[in-house]
């Protein structure tokens, strides 16, 4: 897929946390990891390449189709998109398998019995067997990620968006995790990532977009990034980052 | 009774380690002071108590509380509605409908529920060409406690966490399927313990509906008292009548808390 963003802005207030954003990935971009150091606008720049977010300048396309600015346009579109967040964000008043069958009912119109199904698959495949009808408090932070990574996925998603997906989790939940995640890209789903997890992002991203400041300062193949990277901030940010890894 | 601040608690949860008779032993202690105070208070007045012409009436007074449950319950009803509404309205998108929301909860909170029964019956209700107390008198209690029910459920729904928003947009839900899927049942078990109280004075002020003509449980110990040259004793009964009901209320209420109760 080829992901374009023109000037793209999205104030808070009077802050900037997209401030201008422009990058072009190539035509077969599959894993697009974001990159960049806090408050750098990763996380603004996910939610408005998912539609959950609508900018408030400049705008987006997918394979040259340039996603819509309504609300019920937007919609449309986050029903396509799979998320994933760094707090869970599981509903707490429901069990792990009812998180994922509601919206396959209620959205995406399946039956019972085939939601069922649906989640039931996922939640064996994510490693959740006997965990099914468990609420999200009775879960570890692993677990609840990986309820939440099966709730994303259950519709089949176009697009699955992660956002910071680990950084909450100590580093064996963290393996977890990643593994699921690298086994979802190496099968073939597209996947746009935000993340502190550099040695990941370098094993499984094959396209890199660096912000800092609410700006793109590099768009270019993972390869690239990680072994020529163009500007002076971004060699700074992978040397503070690798001095302890 | 603040919405929104005991949540994420399970209800009473250091009762579980008193075992039963110990607690069975404090409440018959605290019973025995309680009926040695009420004793005495009673007997320091001398008060010539006179049973008989309350038994006489007891027929009367059952009916009288029977209506004053049966309208408690409709008003109840009137109230959720009306409370819900004009917490959608205090919500909505368009700051008009918001102002005047917020202004009917203000004015209906900040006046005595006496004035409003007497200009809602005596001159809305007349000029409207409405004829009927009862029905008037159930609207204008049941948006009265409405009003506090709204501010109720304002609260626990305003502490619904915006990432669960978030997630409800991430998934897919519209608007109307987020109120209803993950707004509604999780504020519902934080606006239960305030909603209760609420029901419970709304039973209590049921009793003002008599200065409208409204023959319900207060008015019936009133005219009970007038025709047995008795004005106190009617009034022992009348408030037993209301404990039979509201105490249960409360302690269904905590029963519902402690099902509902997850931690988030």
């Amino acid at each position: 897929m080829k992901l374009e963003t023109h000037a793209v802005t999205k104030r808070y207030g009077a802050h900037a946390a997209l401030d201008g954003a422009s990058f072009a990935t190539g035509d077969e971009a599959r894993v697009i990891a974001l990159l960049g150091p806090s408050g750098g606008g990763k996380s603004t720049l996910l939610r408005v390449l998912g539609s959950l977010l609508v900018p408030d300048d400049g705008h987006v396309s997918i394979d040259a189709r340039v996603l819509p600015h309504d609300e019920e346009g937007a919609l449309n579109e986050r029903r396509g998109n799979g998320f994933v967040f760094q707090g869970y964000n599981l509903f707490p008043h429901l069990t792990a398998l009812q998180n994922i069958t509601l919206p396959l009912r209620e959205v995406h119109g399946m039956s019972e019995t085939v939601a069922t199904q649906r989640a039931l698959e996922l939640l064996h495949r994510l490693g959740l067997a006997g965990h099914e009808h468990k609420r999200p408090s009775q879960l570890s932070g692993g677990q609840q990620q990986r309820a939440a990574i099966a709730r994303a996925l259950a519709p089949k998603p176009r697009l699955l968006l992660l956002d910071e997906p680990t950084s909450a989790l100590d580093p064996v939940m963290t393996g977890e995790v990643l593994d699921v995640i690298r086994e979802l890209a190496e099968a073939g789903q597209s996947i746009i990532l935000a993340t502190h997890e550099i040695s990941f992002a370098r094993k499984v991203a094959d396209w890199v977009v660096f912000l800092v400041g609410g700006k793109v300062q590099e768009s270019s193949t993972a390869a690239e990034f990680f072994t020529r990277p163009q500007t002076e901030l971004a060699r700074q940010y992978l040397e503070g980052l690798s001095k302890y890894r | 009774m603040l919405p929104g601040v005991n949540h994420g608690v399970l209800p009473a949860s250091h009762d579980i380690a008193v075992s039963s008779t110990r607690r069975a032993l404090y409440a018959l202690g605290l019973f025995a002071i309680a009926s040695a105070a009420f004793y005495g208070v009673f007997s320091a007045v001398e008060y010539p108590w006179n049973w008989s012409g309350v038994w006489q009436y007891r027929e009367q007074f059952f009916h009288g509380w029977l209506s004053t449950m049966g309208l408690s319950l409709v008003a109840m009803v009137v109230s959720v509605a009306f409370g819900f509404l004009l917490m959608l309205g205090r919500r909505a998108p368009w700051l008009p409908v918001r102002m005047g929301c917020g202004s009917v909860v203000e004015v209906v909170r900040g006046s005595p529920l006496l004035v409003q029964l007497l200009i809602g019956h005596y001159i809305i209700a007349q000029a409207l060409n409405i004829d009927q107390p009862l029905f008037t008198g159930i609207i204008l209690l049941g948006c009265f406690e409405g009003a506090y029910l709204a501010e109720i459920f304002r609260g626990a729904v305003e502490s619904i966490s915006t990432s669960q928003l978030e997630a409800a947009r991430a998934v897919g839900f519209s608007k109307a399927q987020t109120y209803r899927f993950v707004i509604i049942p999780q504020a519902l078990r934080r606006a239960l313990p305030g909603t209760t109280g609420q029901l419970v004075s709304l039973i209590k002020d049921s009793s003002l509906l008599s200065v409208i003509g409204i023959e319900e449980l207060v008015q019936k110990v009133k005219i009970m008292n007038a025709a047995n040259f008795a004005p106190l004793e009617g009034y022992l009964p009348l408030a037993l009548a209301y404990l039979v009901v509201t105490i249960p209320l409360s302690h269904l209420a905590r029963r519902l808390e402690g099902r509902f109760a997850y931690e988030t």
